[in-house]
């Protein structure tokens, strides 16, 4: 019985080991200077690190979205649901967050460049942009405001404040990362080979690009 | 926001002081803060089995009237959301989770110290709001740990409805960030920051589990903080997402409301079902790996535990419906349901198997973490199989929200997970404060508890077969529950052992704590890399030079070594080498395996 048993332990054991079908590591998980799994030399750039952070946040991000969304969808064939005139500023608003992505991707060329006044420049002038698509939200919603259609006022309007509200919360977040960046830049802490953070930055900030143009493609379409 | 990412080098890790704030209340150092967590978890637990012994209090002896029925429903309400949200997630994640991820893969801390701080610290205003609900005017939240709408929306139905579900609501949004903030913590950090020859193939299965819970957290989460959200401004400004229309409250119909009730159920279910497994997938981890350590053989079937813990997340988010079969949906809509619940009892199967064929033939060691361990099995496999009966829609709908529900959950969630959490407390305590416990009253504990909890939930099986709703104040109500009195009588002497028995425990962890026997580096002869640094590790738990791993954590009894556990962190399993704290570290990098 035991030696029956230490044979099956031993096959798993050499299994594992390398024996014969062992699962070497394989890849940049295992062995060697890889990016990963390879802890005494990882002493360097920890960006990777930050853009799968980054990653994980923006699933979660989509998650909050897809819940909301689906809601909505769920939602607009039902009695009771509401008309609602789509103001229409909220173009003018979608083409200065998409002007804003451009300034930044400008910004991250310049500074890829070795121009430190082109990096401030960009990113200045995507703090504004992003500035501007927020007020214009506020714009939007006092426009909704004046046909008489608040918050309670019904199931469509409920959706349109709830989600405007949770996308503008959230941009006002990269706004504030955003302000430290700019910050950063004028004091001059970025380089050409030290701006892999501007990089995550970048990563939100096109994300809450494409996610505007989601919704704004439901609350005009769908 | 590099910044924001961990420094590796070992500079700065070593001689400086920190300052009594930096060290024990805004700590950045992972193991800090899951003692943090621990503690505060297990405060709540107790605030949570205190409302327990009320219920029971109250249920076994309902004519003594210890508690009215709006203070009934709160009890209820209450311990299951302290319970689910504040001890089992958050101690799971928050405690073994902070505490082992580090140490198991050989790194110094977690990816974003600084998140891992701001984690725990979104805990605790969670927990103050909590605690303080109970003491607003209407008391707590009384509409159940899952809040139904419109009760839950609409703050004139009752007293459980009013400012203590606000305040339940801003508790869960709390607790719902801060998990999500170590759940990123988890993923990056599993992901990116292994010891050389750690790859994922290597990871013990703990890791494996809360590295799955992990994603779950992520994907189901933010589904419930949009629910919250939702609620809340349903409460508060207006909104009708759950309130639907021609709802008479006190006499009165409530006007210009077109929402769906359903709806909150639909969302809270898609977060709710993923949630059960967050609380069960790492405890399926923790006690495979102790099995494996007290049975001295390698764990059996290694990546058929990592697959079914994989597939057990992935299917938990195609099964929320199986809570709403008596919700009103389409009977097809059920079926798909009904099997998607019914597939998940494969994976689970399959781990219950390889944990039996790991004990086979062990030369198994009884300590109090083993033996929390096999009860684990035990029972996950008695709440496993009433979960297959709730999953069938046509035995649901007569069991749906009777005592069969509240027993079944009981074992298979939150009692298989407390066991885990014993069983990895037992089994880690010597890492984490440097002393061992007492192994003598572990036992009276384990034994007391074990039977504490069968003699508990069990005879609730045999209520719900007599159809006694779940959140019902008084049997004697229904001359139909006139037989009910004397089980609940018994249910109620066995909750008072239970609730017993946990002192033996505190006073156990905190005697030794203080005054427990100094533990040795590796007392339990264990393979997997937590153990190969000093107990209690040091800040940046590894002096130097990072670890390096040579092989999968489960190298038990190899045949022809000298020793019966050949450590991750040693090259060669063969040579015989003197036990002790000689080989901390790794010694060189070669990346020879064999």
């Amino acid at each position: 019985m035991s030696t029956k048993l230490d044979a099956v332990t031993a096959r798993a054991i050499e299994t594992h080991r390398g024996g014969p079908g062992a699962r070497r590591p394989s890849g940049p998980a295992g062995v060697g200077p890889g990016g990963r799994g390879d802890g005494p030399a990882a002493s360097g750039p920890a960006v990777g690190t930050a853009v799968i952070g980054m990653i994980a946040a923006l699933t979660a991000v989509t998650m909050l979205f897809v819940a909301f969304t689906t809601a909505y969808l769920a939602r607009r064939q039902e009695p009771g649901w509401g008309a609602l005139v789509m103001p229409p500023v909220l173009w003018l608003t979608t083409a200065i967050l998409l002007a804003s992505s451009g300034t930044l991707e400008w910004a991250r060329r310049r500074i890829a460049a070795g121009d430190i006044r082109g990096l401030q420049r960009g990113l200045t002038a995507t703090a504004w942009l992003g500035g501007a698509f927020v007020l214009g939200q506020i714009v939007a919603w006092r426009s909704l405001a004046a046909q008489g259609a608040y918050i309670s006022s019904n199931q469509h309007s409920g959706f349109f404040y709830l989600l405007t509200g949770a996308h503008g919360a959230h941009l006002l977040g990269g706004l504030t990362a955003l302000g430290v960046i700019v910050w950063k830049a004028h004091a001059g802490r970025y380089g050409v080979a030290s701006h892999a953070g501007i990089g995550v930055f970048a990563l939100y900030w096109h994300f809450m690009d494409l996610l505007w143009l989601y919704l704004f493609a439901l609350l005009f379409w769908a | 926001m590099d910044a924001l990412a961990v420094h590796e080098g070992a500079a700065g890790h070593e001689a400086h002081t920190e300052s009594f704030v930096r060290h024990y209340i805004f700590s950045l150092d992972h193991k800090m803060i899951g003692k943090q967590y621990y503690l505060t978890t297990l405060l709540m637990a107790m605030v949570g089995g205190a409302l327990a012994m009320l219920m029971r209090a109250h249920l076994g002896w309902p004519q003594n009237g210890t508690l009215d029925p709006g203070q009934y429903l709160a009890a209820a309400t209450m311990h299951g959301t302290v319970m689910i949200f504040f001890f089992l997630t958050s101690i799971l994640t928050g405690a073994f989770g902070n505490f082992l991820i580090p140490l198991m893969i050989g790194a110094r801390d977690m990816a974003f110290p600084f998140l891992n701080m701001l984690s725990y610290w979104t805990l605790v205003p969670g927990v103050l709001v909590v605690l303080a609900s109970f003491f607003v005017p209407g008391g707590p939240a009384g509409n159940g740990w899952t809040s139904y709408a419109p009760l839950s929306a609409v703050a004139k139905f009752s007293p459980g409805s009013g400012l203590g579900q606000t305040l339940w609501a801003i508790s869960i949004m709390f607790v719902l960030f801060s998990s999500l903030f170590g759940s990123l913590n988890f993923l990056t950090t599993i992901i990116n920051m292994r010891a050389r020859g750690m790859s994922m193939g290597r990871l013990p299965l703990t890791l494996w589990g809360i590295f799955i819970t992990a994603i779950l957290a992520v994907l189901s989460f933010p589904v419930l903080t949009a629910a919250v959200v939702m609620l809340i401004l349903d409460r508060t400004a207006g909104t009708s997402f759950f309130v639907p229309a021609n709802l008479l409250v006190a006499g009165q119909v409530l006007g210009n409301k077109n929402g769906d009730a359903l709806l909150w159920q639909h969302m809270f279910w898609f977060f709710g079902h993923p949630e059960v497994y967050i609380l069960i997938l790492t405890p399926m981890g923790i006690v495979s790996d102790v099995i494996s350590t007290f049975s001295r053989k390698p764990i059996f079937g290694y990546k058929a535990m990592v697959l079914s813990i994989s597939a057990i997340g992935f299917l938990s988010f195609l099964v929320w419906g199986h809570h709403m079969f008596v919700s009103g949906m389409s009977p097809l809509l059920g079926a798909a349901f009904l099997g998607s619940t019914i597939a998940i009892a494969v994976p689970s199967a399959i781990k219950t198997f390889n944990w039996c064929t790991t004990l086979w033939q062990g030369r198994i060691h009884f300590t109090t973490a083993m033996l929390f361990a096999i009860a684990f099995v035990s029972l996950f496999v008695t709440g496993g199989l009433s979960g297959i009966f709730l999953a069938a829609a046509p035995v649901d709908i007569y069991l749906h929200d009777t005592y069969f529900v509240i027993a079944h959950f009981h074992f298979v969630m939150a009692a298989a997970a407390l066991f885990s959490i014993f069983a990895g407390t037992y089994y880690w305590f010597p890492k984490m404060f440097g002393r061992m416990m007492d192994e003598r009253l572990g036992k009276i504990h384990f034994v007391f508890t074990f039977l504490g909890i069968y003699a508990t939930f069990f005879p609730m099986h045999f209520l719900g077969f007599m159809g006694n709703s779940r959140r019902l104040y008084d049997t004697s109500t229904y001359p139909f529950l006139s037989h009910a009195g004397p089980i609940d009588v018994f249910i109620s002497l066995s909750a008072f052992m239970l609730g017993a028995a946990q002192f033996v425990f505190i006073y156990n962890f905190f005697k030794s704590m203080l005054h427990g026997p100094v533990a040795e580096q590796n007392p339990w002869h264990a393979n997997s890399l937590e153990w190969a640094a000093p107990s209690p590790p040091p800040h940046g738990n590894w002096g130097p030079s990072l670890p390096v791993v040579y092989r999968w954590p489960y190298d038990y009894s190899v045949p022809g070594a000298a020793q019966d556990y050949s450590p991750q962190w040693q090259a060669e399993p063969v040579a015989a080498v003197a036990a002790g704290p000689a080989h901390t570290a790794g010694p060189s990098p070669s990346g020879d395996e064999h």
